[in-house]
């Protein structure tokens, strides 16, 4: 049995400091994951060198795998640092944090633009209040299977981290947006502002950019069929387009007289 | 000037605030410390109560209303319960509208399980996800009010108090933002609070690492009145773990899971290989009508009975077997996906074929901010009122797990959610007939008043950037942790309270030793925990200070000393003498616990519930064998 687990942690102050690697050596317990081994690194935050140090910074919350906080690189592949169990990890053990999103400090990103594409894509469905106005539509127990799968995501990151389309220069969306898309658009409510949801995916960055690596669907961690999600979706908006074209006369008609 | 409105936190509770505030057209500033989609809430697996009745069972909000005042001991002003049970259908209708993927019938329509302390099909639940998909819903709809420029999201933002006028009102809160570690003031003409539960305080729960209470313990000390404290929630069904015990919802059990050991100690056997007649299924045995579905301290208990006092623990182990492997894989797939996935890959077994581990964990705190109400005659909560969720500071409300007001001594499983949505439901409407009426309004809150605040923040923080003691503070908090755990969870007794408070007081001047192990201003998590621990020593005092004064059993807290000795009779009432000691117990306990903070102490006063002088349900023994 491992005596100790040695984990090597990619750190930077901030986006504008020096990228510094530093290493940590905890006693080993049974069922310990990466979260467990750096709240012990907080316990005493001293390296394997002898140098005493800040304890590095991550985010957290939920530690189960539904929050979507902890998202990080460990030994390179991008997953949620609460399910990385030391068991299952080769040693020295490597902490990164996403690649894709603007630093904060150490293991931290910022994943606003995430959120910001969920306001793009209008990823909601306009109710007219809360008031009570009885029950929603019928939904077909197969519907919400499909649904339910959808609206798992958490929004953690994995299909941006690992999508080769993604980077500074590029503006694309990503898979989660436009599978969120597919979601809303699934729904009978959602349905009848599906144009605007697809219009905004046929805007730049949106599901034209999307390369076809498949890479989202394999690191998505709630096994959400992203791939799907993306062909569905790149049909509804050639079908839109089409429509748009079409009723482009219908509103020239219905424009009135003069 | 429009008014301003601030909610701190943005779980179901929050959010729900924020959202009837907007709906109203008000502005509001939403803070939370991590983005709100990330909130505790998503934790909440089996679901959401409501009595739709569609089992044919004849189910009613009064029959769900008289479940959770029994649930709850009698420990709660009845009419907001009333108020939120027969809210409970438009609820889940609503949520049902903003797409929640809830879990469907054949036909189409809304699919209801059991779960604990009733005997209907009464829980609307989205997988094993429930909480994670309500969340969701509001988050959309808030998402939606953000872009329409009436809500504002200070995310990665977290509360540090409230600032106070010179007559002891909230004019605003005072908040870091811990991206930069710069402290700000916001003036409003109402706050809100939800900011979840203290799990945190016991170390290892099942709650998010974010649920350190520390919102609640510095508005404690601010002088908010808390009602309730020893009142913490064990959860009979979690996985032990290293970082956190995650939970195995209730669910599991409400769709036919069964709880045993072996019935010979020691039984080393894989449980596949025992035999029927060789298990013994406590819960069943002891409480034919409920079975699994006891509430669940009662579970809770029995099971650490099991475990502790008859040392039946499966392979020696803390931990008893929770089965659901009798179950068909594609139907625990459909309802309880979610929590099958959590087993799986955080235990490496596949809960679908193997019975799990499981042992109880601190889960929920009933207490919290204690929280005024107005009802009329027939004990209907009056709509609007400024006294729904209104804290005993004017102008501060408390909405979500960190108030106090619909569980009472215990609650009942998916009756949280629901709690947490009504709050918001009549907080946020309750906020807009305060502010009407207040003076002075926001704009005449002196620049002096709001500065003053924010200064005693940059030097509380100025002082703890330059602690440079030997105490490691997470190692201050992992052993508040593990004294909590020991002393003050399942079974409490006095010497051990007594002797725990004192430790948290000595814990309290080994934080004055602490060191804050990091200067920097970027994402200061080190100076952010520190100004925390304090603020969730003072709690835990708190719970243990409340929990030693209260000498009596009521759901979850249980002192076997003091516990009432055995009815002669199967039903007790009609045992005479137990029903004296009954109504004797009563007469002296059935009162909430209030504190106020002074002079760095707890000062502890029980006082009477209101609503039991025109109650909707007389108090009566709480019995579930």
């Amino acid at each position: 049995m491992l005596k100790a687990i040695l984990v090597r942690i990619e750190r930077r102050d901030g986006p504008d400091a020096p990228k510094r690697w530093e290493e940590f050596s905890v006693p080993y317990t049974k069922n310990a994951n990466v979260i467990s081994v750096l709240m012990e690194i907080q316990r005493n935050p001293v390296t394997t060198a002898g140098k005493r140090v800040p304890p590095p910074v991550w985010d957290q919350a939920c530690l189960e795998e539904v929050c979507g906080s902890c998202t990080m690189n460990v030994n390179g592949k991008v997953r949620q640092a609460c399910s990385a169990l030391i068991d299952q990890l080769e040693q020295p053990i490597t902490l990164q944090p996403m690649k894709k999103f603007p630093l904060v400090r150490d293991l931290s990103v910022d994943r606003q633009m995430m959120f910001d594409s969920l306001k793009r894509v209008r990823a909601w469905i306009p109710i007219d209040g809360t008031y009570d106005l009885g029950p929603g539509p019928r939904i077909a127990p197969e519907d919400q299977e499909i649904n339910y799968v959808l609206s798992t995501c958490m929004t953690c990151g994995c299909c941006l981290e690992v999508c080769p389309q993604v980077s500074e220069s590029t503006r694309f969306i990503g898979a989660a947006a436009i599978s969120q898309v597919r979601l809303f658009n699934n729904h009978p409510t959602g349905k009848m502002n599906a144009s605007e949801r697809l219009h905004a995916l046929m805007l730049p960055g949106g599901i034209n950019d999307c390369g076809k690596a498949a890479n989202c669907v394999k690191a998505c961690p709630k096994g959400i069929p992203l791939t799907s999600s993306i062909a569905e979706m790149a049909r509804e908006t050639t079908r839109q387009a089409l429509r748009d074209f079409l009723r482009r006369d219908e509103r020239k008609s219905g424009s009135g007289p003069g | 000037m429009a008014e301003r409105y601030i909610v701190v936190g943005g779980g179901l509770a929050g959010l729900m605030t924020v959202i009837k505030l907007a709906e109203a057209g008000k502005n509001v500033d939403v803070f939370s410390i991590v983005p709100v989609k990330r909130s505790h809430s998503v934790c909440a697996q089996g679901g959401i109560n409501g009595a739709v009745n569609t089992k044919g069972e004849g189910d009613h909000p009064d029959i769900h209303l008289y479940d959770t005042i029994r649930g709850a001991d009698f420990l709660v002003e009845q009419p907001p319960v009333k108020g939120m049970c027969y809210t409970a259908p438009a609820i889940i209708y609503l949520f049902d509208r903003m797409g929640v993927p809830f879990n469907r019938t054949s036909e189409g329509l809304l699919d209801f399980r059991r779960f604990g302390g009733t005997l209907h099909h009464r829980t609307a639940f989205a997988g094993a996800s429930t909480g994670q998909q309500l969340l969701y819903a509001l988050d959309e709809q808030v998402r939606r009010y953000e872009t329409e420029g009436l809500v504002r999201k200070f995310e990665y933002w977290e509360y540090l108090s409230f600032v106070k006028d010179e007559q002891g009102a909230c004019r605003g809160i005072v908040a870091v933002d811990l991206r930069n570690m710069e402290i700000q003031a916001f003036a409003a003409d109402a706050v809100c609070l939800a900011t979840g539960g203290p799990g945190i305080v016991y170390g290892r729960s099942t709650n998010s690492t974010i649920n350190t209470g520390s919102a609640n313990g510095r508005t404690y000390m601010d002088g908010a009145v808390y009602a309730n404290a020893e009142f913490i929630q064990v959860h009979p069904t979690a996985i032990p773990g290293q970082d956190k015990h995650r939970l195995m919802s209730e669910s599991a059990r409400g769709e036919g899971g069964r709880v045993w050991v072996p019935r010979k100690k020691g039984d080393h056997r894989d449980p596949r290989m025992i035999p029927e007649a060789e298990r013994w299924y406590f819960l069943e045995e002891k409480y034919p009508k409920y079975g699994n579905l006891v509430p669940r301290d009662v579970a809770s208990r029995e099971i650490v009975h099991v475990v502790r006092d008859l040392g039946m623990g499966v392979e020696g182990e803390e931990a008893v077997y929770l089965d659901v492997s009798h179950i068909p894989a594609d139907v625990l797939d459909r309802k309880l996906g979610g929590i099958m996935e959590i087993y799986e890959k955080f235990v490496g077994v596949d809960p679908r074929h193997m019975p799990m581990k499981i042992f109880p964990a601190v889960h929920y705190s009933m207490g919290g901010l204690w929280v005024d109400y107005e009802a009329d005659a027939n004990n209907d909560m009056v709509k609007d009122s400024p006294r729904q969720q209104s804290t005993s500071v004017p102008g501060l409300y408390a909405a979500g797990e960190c108030d106090y007001a619909y569980h009472g001594a215990n609650r009942l499983g998916a009756n949280s959610l629901l709690s947490c949505i009504y709050a918001g439901m009549i907080a946020g409407p309750a906020m807009i007939s305060y502010a009407k009426n207040a003076a002075p309004k926001k704009g005449d809150v002196s620049q002096g008043l709001v500065g003053g605040a924010r200064q005693k923040w940059v030097e509380r923080f100025d002082s703890i950037y330059k602690m440079g003691g030997t105490e490691n503070p997470f190692v201050i908090g992992r052993d508040m942790g593990e004294l909590m755990q020991r002393v003050s969870t399942v079974v409490k007794h006095n010497p051990e309270l007594d002797q725990a408070i004192q430790q948290i007081r000595g814990m309290k001047e080994r934080w004055k030793a602490a060191n804050v192990l990091d200067t920097g201003r970027t994402l200061n998590q080190s100076a952010a925990y520190v100004n925390q621990l304090w603020n969730m020593l003072e709690l835990a005092e708190l719970i243990l200070v409340c929990g030693r004064m209260r000498d009596e059993c009521r759901g979850s807290h249980y002192k076997p000393e003091f516990d009432l000795p055995q009815p002669k009779t199967k039903d007790p009432r009609q045992d005479p003498e137990w029903m004296e000691a009954w109504r004797r117990r009563n007469e002296k306990w059935l009162k909430f616990t209030t504190a106020r903070w002074s002079e760095g102490r707890p000062q502890v006063t029980f006082e009477p519930i209101q609503s039991l002088k025109n109650p909707i349900l007389k108090p009566e023994p709480r019995w579930y064998a």
